[in-house]
C-alpha cells in the first residue's frame, strides 16, 4: 500500500531566531528516512529560503509538507501581502526586504533564485493583497 | 561496525548510572540501562564531551600504555603541538623534547612541523581546485565524524588531505629508516595526544587504509615522566617546527595560516553542530574555510590535557613568541609536490537517523513514532535511559526501548490498574452480598 506522510508546521513572524526551525525538523525527518543526502540538501534548502520569505515579507505563515515514494511537496502558505511583479522577484539580486533584515544577512534577492535552483517543480500563486503560496517538488530519484 | 574502535569507553566500576553524560552527548549515542550508561557504538564520534562530564570519572579514553613502545626497537614520539601548552614556558620546547628522549624515545618528530606541511597542502588545493565552499577542515577527527552521521550533505567539503599526525609518523619512519637501516615495521611512532579522538583515528583511519601512527599515549599519563626529565642537560637540537605550526594547537591557528580572506574558526562540539546546520542552509557560502574543532580551545581543550585550558592558552601563545626565531616552512609553489597528502578513499556517510531501509516502512515508523512523542510527558527528564522524550519514542520505536520506561507512563499505568482494582474490590458475588438491596431485582 502506498504511504504518504503528511507533516504541518506553522511558522511564527515575530520572530527571527525561530526562523528556520521548520525546514530543520523536515530535514531531520528526511533523514530517519532514509532519504539520499543530495535530495535532502535541495529540499531544505528550498524549504528554508521559502520559510524565511514568508517570516520577512509575510509575517509568517505555515508549511504543510507531503511525502510520497516519488517525491517530496512542500507548500509554504502566507497571508502577507502577495509578490506585485514575479518576473522580476524571481530574478538574482532583486529585493524588497527592508534595512534591518539586510543587516542580518538576509534578503540578498537570491530567495526565490535559490528555491528555483533546488526545486525540480516549483509553483508560485500569488495575489497583492491577499497571499502568496510557494510549491516546491523534489523528486526522490 | 560493531568492530569499529572506539576509544572512548565506560568504566562500569564508577558508572552509577545516572544522567549527565546521555544529555550531554552531542549524536545522542548513550542510553543507561541496568544502571549504567552504555555507548551506542555506530552513534560514538569519540568528542569526549562524556568523559569531560562525568562526575565520576566513569568515561574514559582507551589510550596505548606507555610501555607499548617497546614493542619498537626504534621508538619515535610524536608530540602534538597542544602538549607545549602544558608547561610553563620557564621550560622552553627544547627542553621538552628531550625529557621525551630522557624517558625512553629514540627520537623525537614535531606534530608542528607537519602540521606547516599540511597548511602548505593546504593552500596548494585552495589554489588548485574546484570545491564546495566553504572548505571545512579535517584535522579534528571527531568532526569529521560527526559529519559522516549527521551532516552526510558537508562530506565533499572536507579538505581531503591527511593530518599532521599522519605526515608527521610518515615523515619520522622514512627519516628512522634512513637513519637507521631498519625496516618500518621495527620503528614505532607514537602520537602524545591530548584527545581519544586521535586515539580512535589511529586504529579506525579515514580516508586511507591504514595509519602510519603505531599508537598514542595520553598527555595525561607521560605528563610526570616527562617534567621529570625537564633538567636534563646535553641538550640535542630536536626543534623543527616554526612559530606557525605551534599555532595549529589554539583554535583558528589552522585556518590562519591559509591566506584567504574569509575564514570562520569555531570550537566546542555544540557550537561547531549550530555552524554546520548553518552551512548546511548555505547561509556561509561567502566563508572559503571553516575550522571547526570539537573542544572548547581547540587541542588545548582536549579532554586528555592536564592543564586548564585558559591556562594552557596562555602559556601556549608563549612557546609560540618564543618560536618566532626559528624558521617555518617555506611552501613549494607550482608542483605536484603535495599530492601524496591527498586522501586515497574517500570518506563514507554513515546515517544514525535512518529508522528503516524500505521507505514504506520508515514512513510507519516515522507515524508510530511522532504518536509515542505525542503522549509523552515531554519533560526531557532522562529517568528512562534516553536523554529526551523523543529518543524514548525513537527507540522505542527500534524495539530498543517500551513505552513503560517512562516513568510518568508506568505511574499512569498503575493508576488507571489501582483504579480499576478499587472498582473490583467494591463488586460482591450476589451470594455474599450482604447489604445488597435484594428486592433491586424486582
Amino acid at each position: 500500500m502506498p504511504n504518504t506522510l503528511r507533516l504541518h508546521y506553522e511558522i511564527p513572524g515575530d520572530d527571527f531566531t525561530y526562523a528556520g526551525e521548520a525546514s530543520s525538523c523536515v530535514k531531520k525527518t528526511l533523514g530517519r528516512l532514509g532519504i539520499n543526502p543530495s535530495v535532502i540538501k535541495k529540499v531544505s534548502i528550498a524549504m528554508y529560503e521559502a520559510e524565511i520569505n514568508a517570516v520577512i515579507h509575510a509575517g509568517g505563515g505555515s508549511a504543510d509538507v507531503e511525502i510520497n515514494q516519488q517525491k517530496i511537496i512542500v507548500k509554504i502558505s502566507d497571508s502577507g501581502p502577495g509578490i506585485p511583479d514575479l518576473e522580476l522577484a524571481m530574478k538574482e539580486g532583486y529585493s524588497t526586504a527592508p534595512d534591518h533584515i539586510r543587516e542580518m544577512g538576509f534578503g540578498a534577492g537570491m530567495g526565490l533564485p535559490n528555491i528555483k535552483k533546488n526545486a525540480d517543480n516549483l509553483q508560485i500563486e500569488t495575489e497583492v493583497g491577499k497571499g502568496t503560496t510557494v510549491t516546491i517538488e523534489v523528486f526522490l530519484q | 561496525m560493531n568492530n569499529y574502535f572506539h576509544s572512548v569507553t565506560l568504566d562500569e566500576n564508577k558508572c552509577r548510572g545516572c544522567t549527565n553524560c546521555i544529555k550531554r552527548c552531542p549524536t545522542e549515542a548513550i542510553r543507561v540501562r541496568k544502571s549504567k550508561a552504555r555507548i551506542i557504538n555506530e552513534r560514538c564520534i569519540d568528542c569526549g564531551e562524556c568523559i569531560r562530564i562525568c562526575p565520576y570519572h566513569a568515561k574514559k579514553a582507551i589510550t596505548d600504555p606507555f610501555d607499548a613502545i617497546n614493542n619498537f626497537q626504534y621508538k619515535i614520539a610524536l608530540p602534538a603541538p597542544a602538549f607545549y601548552s602544558q608547561f610553563k614556558p620557564s621550560s622552553p620546547r627544547d627542553k621538552i623534547l628531550n625529557a621525551l628522549i630522557g624517558v625512553g624515545f629514540d627520537d623525537v618528530f614535531e606534530v608542528a612541523k607537519a602540521a606547516e606541511i599540511v597548511t602548505c597542502a593546504t593552500r596548494d588545493f585552495i589554489a588548485k581546485n574546484k570545491y564546495p565552499r566553504p572548505l571545512i577542515s579535517s584535522a579534528c577527527p571527531a568532526i569529521v565524524r560527526l559529519i559522516q552521521v549527521r551532516f552526510p550533505s558537508l562530506l565533499d567539503n572536507l579538505v581531503p588531505l591527511d593530518s599532521p599526525m599522519e605526515l608527521a609518523a610518515k615523515m619520522a619512519k622514512q627519516a628512522a629508516a634512513k637513519k637507521t637501516g631498519m625496516d618500518f615495521s621495527q620503528i614505532g611512532t607514537f602520537f602524545i595526544t591530548p584527545c581519544a579522538a586521535k586515539m580512535t583515528s589511529i586504529r579506525s583511519p579515514y580516508g586511507k587504509n591504514k595509519s602510519m601512527v603505531d599508537g598514542a599515549i595520553s598527555i595525561k599519563e607521560i605528563y610526570l615522566k616527562v617534567l621529570q626529565k625537564l633538567n636534563s642537560q646535553n641538550l640535542k637540537q630536536l626543534i623543527q617546527a616554526g612559530s606557525d605550526g605551534i599555532s595549529w594547537a589554539l583554535s583558528g591557528g589552522e585556518a590562519g595560516l591559509l591566506n584567504v580572506d574569509n575564514y570562520l574558526s569555531v570550537d566546542g562540539i555544540h557550537n561547531v553542530i549550530t555552524i554546520l546546520e548553518e552551512v548546511e542552509n548555505e547561509r556561509l557560502e561567502d566563508v572559503d574555510f571553516i575550522e571547526a574543532l570539537a573542544c572548547t580551545g581547540g587541542c588545548l581543550g582536549g579532554p586528555l590535557n592536564v592543564e586548564n585550558v585558559y591556562v594552557a592558552n596562555t602559556q601556549l601563545k608563549q612557546h609560540i613568541n618564543m618560536a618566532k626565531k626559528y624558521n617555518n616552512t617555506i611552501c613549494v609553489n607550482d608542483s605536484n609536490e603535495y599530492e601524496y597528502l591527498r586522501w586515497t578513499q574517500s570518506v563514507e556517510h554513515k546515517s544514525i537517523l535512518m529508522l528503516d531501509d524500505d521507505l514504506d516502512e520508515a514512513m510507519k515508523k516515522l507515524e508510530t513514532l511522532e504518536r509515542i512523542y505525542e503522549q509523552l510527558p515531554g519533560l526531557d527528564c532522562g529517568a528512562c535511559g534516553a536523554p529526551s522524550c523523543r529518543a524514548l519514542s525513537e527507540d522505542i520505536v527500534r524495539g530498543n526501548a517500551d513505552e513503560t520506561d517512562c516513568v510518568f507512563k508506568l505511574r499512569e499505568k498503575v493508576r488507571t490498574l489501582a483504579r480499576q482494582m478499587i472498582e473490583l474490590e467494591a463488586k460482591m458475588p450476589p451470594v455474599l452480598d450482604k447489604e445488597g438491596n435484594i428486592n433491586k431485582e424486582e
